[in-house]
């Protein structure tokens, strides 16, 4: 209801806009810097010995994302099926 | 006394008064009943219980300790918001059997003995079943009649097992189980298909999406996290479970990266979360024990969170798959900031509840220093974000805008996101009252400077990833073959072989027996009689003097004699005293 309403008047479409995807790219990249600063000031207890350099949780998102996505594509490869794989 | 009534009663015989209330009515008793379970559980004392003798057993229909009560509360609290966002349903099965389903999973958590936490395990199984039924499509039927087969099968490893624990100990308690045997592994098996473990999981992902709007939302509460709750009972510091949840977390993700259906996305990362659970039941400190609850009882309120926001979305615009979804900010956008605080919580992101509760389960490994654990629950932490956390609502209400300009949801269904996305914040924040009703007392502490910037830096960085690999993550209008291949596909492989093996030994047997050997003997017995006559008769006329022309003649008599029935009486006697012969030799 509220959107019939609102379709008349100018939708909100800021997150179309190919100026502001720019603006949510930066952002992106200097929080994702921005959350490493503070390691260079504090000292992060070491658990495993190796789990306590400078920027260790960033590195383990990035590359356990990496290779859970690509890992994932790979295994996509003999794993998708069509939609109607079941019903023939 | 009121302490010592079981709550499971009100919902269970509250279901049956269901069909007389009309309208709103209806919608209010189905809202009221979940609320009185939620304070009568409130009211009972730690260390009631209530027996009733039955056929030679005492069965404990209440055991009330600081475990059962708190699985109690989250379960009564979760169905009054699900009863609230299915204020616009008026069907009659589907509230009577999320009544029936929720109130037995409350008679399981209360269940103090193994018989009569089987009676109400076996209830929930087919209660629920009702609830994907009710979709009423084709699709439903048939993932419908899987999942309550495989639910079957669980309940018979289950059966099996309780038969052979009760027969070795001769007691029913349902306590902590420390034997390996047959009988206790038959047991966890069981239990594990209710807590959807790989490869006895994919009942999950199949039904789960086919359900109703409202029964997706009530469904992914309960069946799994009652088997959690059992683990934690039956099975704690099981090393095999930290195995089990450890490969739960990544499979849950895989899939979800690979599906395009939303709610299957959110059907594969509740085995991702319970993943975390079960790990932490198995590592099996007070610590690990403690966060595997505490995850549960925050994991509840996420996902049924995130499972209405996807059902709001299939309620306006009647479409799951994220092919067809995107760009719906712009008319749903409550809809979007409900189902982002889950998408949050389910990331742990600090701020939220996912953060006040995991970190407890990711420590219990560090303390335990399960270097191997606490590594792969890191990783999949951080791939949580990227298949629930961003994935669900980036293609869901962003990506491409797919022209959908559904409105927003209705009052009902909002009222109970607003509910749930504020309790993800408040025990985010202030997690204090959750670590007050935990089975175990530990301090524990989540917010330090350092834990929180180590967990933005995991999660941020894992949106850098989902952004900068978002042409590989494309959507594709396919579906991920599973385990349950082996009981569709492979169902219809197994009816294929048999058919043609079967059939082929049928045919086969049918040539030799019916057209071979019957036809031979039928021959035998019909031309048996003439051989013998002209073996027997053909000495005497050559004897007599017949030779060549006359000895055919008389052999074609024979023939056409006893082919019509009109043999001399000679003939006659003859054979009829061959066949005595026969008689008594072969007697």
């Amino acid at each position: 209801m509220q959107g019939e309403k609102m379709r008349p008047k100018k939708e909100f479409d800021y997150f179309d806009r190919p100026e502001n995807k720019r603006k949510l790219w930066i952002m992106l990249y200097v929080v994702c810097a921005a959350l490493v600063v503070p390691d260079f000031f504090t000292q992060r207890h070491s658990y495993f010995g190796f789990d306590g350099f400078l920027g260790f949780y960033a590195l383990l998102g990035f590359v356990s994302c990496a290779v859970l996505i690509l890992f994932s594509k790979l295994v996509g490869l003999a794993l998708k099926a069509k939609e109607d794989y079941y019903d023939k | 006394m009121i302490s010592d009534f079981p709550p499971a009663a009100i919902l269970i015989l509250g279901a049956l008064l269901v069909p007389f209330f009309k309208g709103k009515a209806k919608n209010w008793y189905v809202i009221l009943l979940p609320a009185a379970a939620f304070y009568l559980i409130s009211q009972l004392e730690v260390g009631s219980s209530w027996q009733v003798h039955f056929f030679g057993f005492d069965l404990t229909f209440l055991r009330v300790d600081k475990l059962s009560k708190v699985f109690g509360y989250i379960f009564t609290l979760n169905a009054v918001a699900a009863f609230v966002y299915a204020f616009y349903l008026k069907d009659n099965t589907q509230h009577m059997a999320a009544l029936l389903y929720i109130g037995s999973a409350i008679g399981v958590v209360f269940a103090g003995d193994l018989v009569s936490f089987y009676f109400f395990w076996e209830v929930m199984a087919v209660a629920s079943t009702f609830l994907i039924l009710g979709r009423k499509t084709e699709k439903a039927q048939a993932a419908g009649m899987r999942y309550i087969m495989v639910h079957i099968f669980g309940g018979l490893c289950l059966l099996a097992g309780m038969v052979i624990y009760i027969t070795e100990t001769g007691s029913i308690a349902f306590n902590a189980i420390t034997d390996r045997n047959l009988g206790t592994y038959l047991i966890l098996i069981g239990l594990l298909v209710n807590a959807a473990a790989p490869p006895i999981h994919a009942w999950l992902p199949d039904a789960y999406p086919e359900a109703t709007v409202t029964g997706g939302v009530i469904l992914s509460a309960y069946t799994t996290k009652t088997a959690v709750y059992t683990l934690v009972r039956g099975f704690p510091g099981w090393e095999i479970l930290i195995v089990v949840g450890c490969i739960m977390t990544l499979y849950g993700i895989i899939y979800a990266l690979l599906e395009n259906d939303m709610r299957r996305i959110l059907a594969y990362s509740i085995i991702n979360q319970v993943g975390f659970m079960v790990c932490g039941v198995g590592i099996g400190t007070i610590m690990s024990l403690n966060g595997t609850v505490a995850h549960a009882f925050c994991h509840i309120i996420y996902k049924s969170l995130l499972w209405m926001s996807a059902g709001s979305v299939l309620y306006m615009v009647g479409k799951s798959k994220c092919t067809d979804l995107g760009g719906l900010y712009k008319t749903m956008p409550w809809t979007l900031i409900f189902g982002a605080v889950g998408a949050l919580s389910i990331s742990s992101f600090p701020g939220t509840s996912g953060f006040t509760s995991k970190s407890l389960i990711i420590d219990g490994a560090i303390h335990e220093h399960l270097m191997w654990v606490w590594l792969v629950l890191e990783v999949a932490s951080a791939g949580v974000f990227l298949h629930a956390g961003i994935k669900f609502p980036y293609f869901v209400f962003f990506a491409k805008d797919k022209g959908l300009r559904p409105g927003e949801t209705n009052k009902g269904m909002l009222i109970a996101m607003g509910f749930m996305a504020f309790m993800c914040i408040f025990l985010g924040l202030y997690p204090q009252p959750l670590y007050n009703v935990l089975p175990y007392e530990v301090p524990y502490q989540a917010y330090t400077f350092t834990h929180v910037i180590a967990q933005l830096q995991l999660l941020m960085l894992s949106a850098l990833v989902f952004f900068l690999f978002l042409k590989l993550l494309k959507r594709t209008e396919t579906i991920s073959i599973d385990t349950d291949w082996f009981y569709r596909k492979g169902g219809r492989l197994f009816y294929y072989v048999m058919d043609k093996a079967l059939n082929g030994i049928n045919s086969v047997s049918e040539r030799i027996f019916v057209g071979g050997l019957a036809g031979y003997l039928g021959r035998v017995s019909r031309d048996g009689p003439t051989r013998a006559a002209i073996l027997v008769m053909v000495p005497a006329w050559v004897i007599g003097g017949a030779k060549g022309e006359k000895l055919a003649v008389k052999k074609a008599n024979v023939r056409a004699a006893l082919r019509t029935g009109t043999s001399p009486i000679g003939i006659t006697a003859a054979i009829a005293t061959i066949f005595l012969v026969v008689v008594f030799f072969l007697m």
